[in-house]
């Protein structure tokens, strides 16, 4: 089944992403997206993320396609032009890569190019545009197409734990008027927060997924409180995790096996999912490199 | 200095719907000198408002718009008529219309577009920049160039990395689409941040087009007459 199906066939969906390797030996991420056949109903690949140089998001999608998965293909507005990016999108098309997430991307000063020069000719609501435009047969400059990838299918991103939100409010607006058929979000550790959130948008009808990113540490988690936009770990799961790591180095002294770290991060994510289930329509992992744990927490989730 | 051409007069009236009273900024700096803003230009123009049914409360020539202090002291003696307006119509460079826009709390708008930089340019104000791109958009976005206050120039809001306000490109700078948010609010204006027309930036306009060589703000620069670059072109 498609993503695009399966969004309209089933209350609850879950998406998880995998990362290209900075590098040509496939086999991690391969095998991280195999563990995910048959539990998700899309896998995102992420483009040049946090703007670091690497296998592209289409070569992935493209071999995930081959193996008979259901690629979600990411795509910034840092490295391309509209006419690379419009082009890549007919590219991922006739590759069979329907689900397209649009996203702006970080900055050029943030990754491993910092010297580069960033592009942004488009951005992702622009992005949202120029794809919707080729679903309905004309590039952007109005030019007609002679055949026209018609099952696009454009998601976005947005921030549900942005203070202040009314900005992510009105660009979630522009991006669903521009195109976007799916919402995928930050991650989420404030259920609370998101449910304010989604109260402030009962007209949105938009699939929306909340984010889900595996707490590693107390220190992921403070780090990401202190560097992250619009995400904030709660002081009580910053608590527990901090907790867990103290078991995991008295388990380590006392030569005892540990993993109480690995569990409490699956326990707190496999909670959340429970959590967020009555307030939206599915939920999107971000493992960060835990992929091999997602089935763990899908499987705690009840999932 | 930067040169700039007038925005066509519906592009104007476009931007000043809903406000029947305008107090008009004229400089007397680079866009006089492209005759844009000059005061006979000036004079056409606001006779081209008043025509369009617009109460013109006041003119205010400055020497160099972007130079804000000047401005802010120049505009502090039109006081009331500046206050009896619903927003102020700027003529001049993108650098004036937002020293203009930190200087009063009203909507303002540009009757330019900034073209390029000529031989020398006006003072710039440090934290408004204008990056010359032909197709002024301070109207949509406060008074604020998100073309050079977002370290991404982009032109549909803020993207997901700023962090308390600031930039993740930089902590110490603060994200130009919150500053255009705030601004907005301030006005009463924040809404139309959710329809926001798409602008897709057309990177012609900062190239000189064929038919701009033959204008005067371009033989301007040719130390020629117009006629003279006319017959040459």
């Amino acid at each position: 089944m498609t993503f695009k199906e399966t969004l309209a066939n089933q209350d609850w969906v879950v998406t998880c992403e995998v990362a290209p390797p900075k590098g040509v030996d496939m086999k991690h991420v391969l095998e991280e997206a195999e563990l995910l056949r048959g539990k998700v109903a899309g896998i995102n690949v992420t483009d040049l993320q946090a703007a670091a140089m690497r296998v592209s998001s289409l070569a992935t999608c493209s071999l995930l396609k081959q193996k008979g998965l259901e690629p979600i293909m990411q795509m910034v507005c840092r490295d391309r032009n509209r006419l690379a990016l419009q082009s890549e999108l007919l590219s991922a098309y006739v590759l069979g890569i329907r689900n397209v997430l649009c996203l702006t991307g970080d900055h050029t000063t943030l990754g491993d190019h910092p010297d580069a020069k960033p592009v942004f000719d488009l951005d992702s609501v622009s992005l949202l545009r120029a794809g919707q435009g080729l679903i309905e047969g004309k590039d952007l400059a109005g030019n007609e197409l002679e055949s026209v990838p018609t099952d696009l299918f454009l998601g976005a991103i947005v921030t549900p734990c942005a203070d202040p939100i009314e900005p992510q409010i009105y660009k979630l607006h522009q991006k669903i008027e521009a195109g976007a058929k799916f919402i995928q979000t930050q991650a989420v550790y404030d259920v609370g927060a998101f449910e304010q959130f989604m109260k402030r948008i009962p007209e949105v009808k938009t699939p929306i997924l909340a984010g889900i990113v595996l707490l590693k540490s107390a220190g992921m988690a403070r780090y990401m409180n202190a560097n992250v936009a619009g995400v904030t770990v709660p002081d009580d799961l910053i608590k527990e995790m901090a907790e867990a790591g103290e078991k995991d180095k008295q388990a380590k002294a006392e030569g005892k096996k540990g993993g109480h770290k690995v569990n409490t991060s699956i326990e707190i994510a496999a909670r959340l999912i429970r959590d967020l289930k009555p307030l939206c329509r599915g939920v999107h992992i971000m493992p960060l490199g835990w992929g091999h744990h997602v089935p763990a927490v899908l499987e705690a989730a009840g999932l | 200095m930067i040169a700039s051409e007038r925005k066509p007069l519906d592009e104007i009236l476009g931007q000043l719907e809903g406000e029947a009273n305008v107090f008009v900024v004229a400089c007397d700096g680079c866009s006089a000198g492209c005759q844009v803003s000059d005061p006979d230009h000036t004079e056409q123009m606001v006779k081209e408002l008043e025509e369009a049914g617009k109460t013109v409360t006041g003119v205010a020539r400055v020497e160099m718009v972007c130079n804000s202090g000047l401005t802010a002291l120049m505009l502090a003696r039109h006081l009331s008529s500046v206050n009896q307006a619903d927003g102020l119509l700027v003529m001049s460079c993108g650098v004036g219309v937002q020293s203009v826009a930190a200087a009063v709390e009203k909507p303002v708008h540009p009757a330019t577009n900034s073209i390029h930089l000529g031989g020398f340019q006006g003072l710039w104000r440090s934290e408004a920049r204008c990056a010359q791109c032909g197709d002024c958009l301070l109207d949509y976005t406060g008074g604020i160039c998100p073309y050079t206050a977002c370290s991404k120039g982009l032109t549909h809001g803020s993207c997901g990395g700023p962090m308390d306000g600031k930039c993740e490109v930089d902590p110490s700078i603060p994200c130009g689409w919150e500053r255009i948010y705030q601004r907005l609010a301030a006005l009463g204006k924040a809404d139309r941040l959710q329809e926001m027309p798409l602008r897709l930036r057309d990177f012609r306009n900062m190239l000189p087009m064929k038919e701009r060589r033959r204008t005067s703000l371009w033989a301007l620069e040719l130390f020629e007459e117009p006629e003279a670059a006319e017959e040459a072109g």
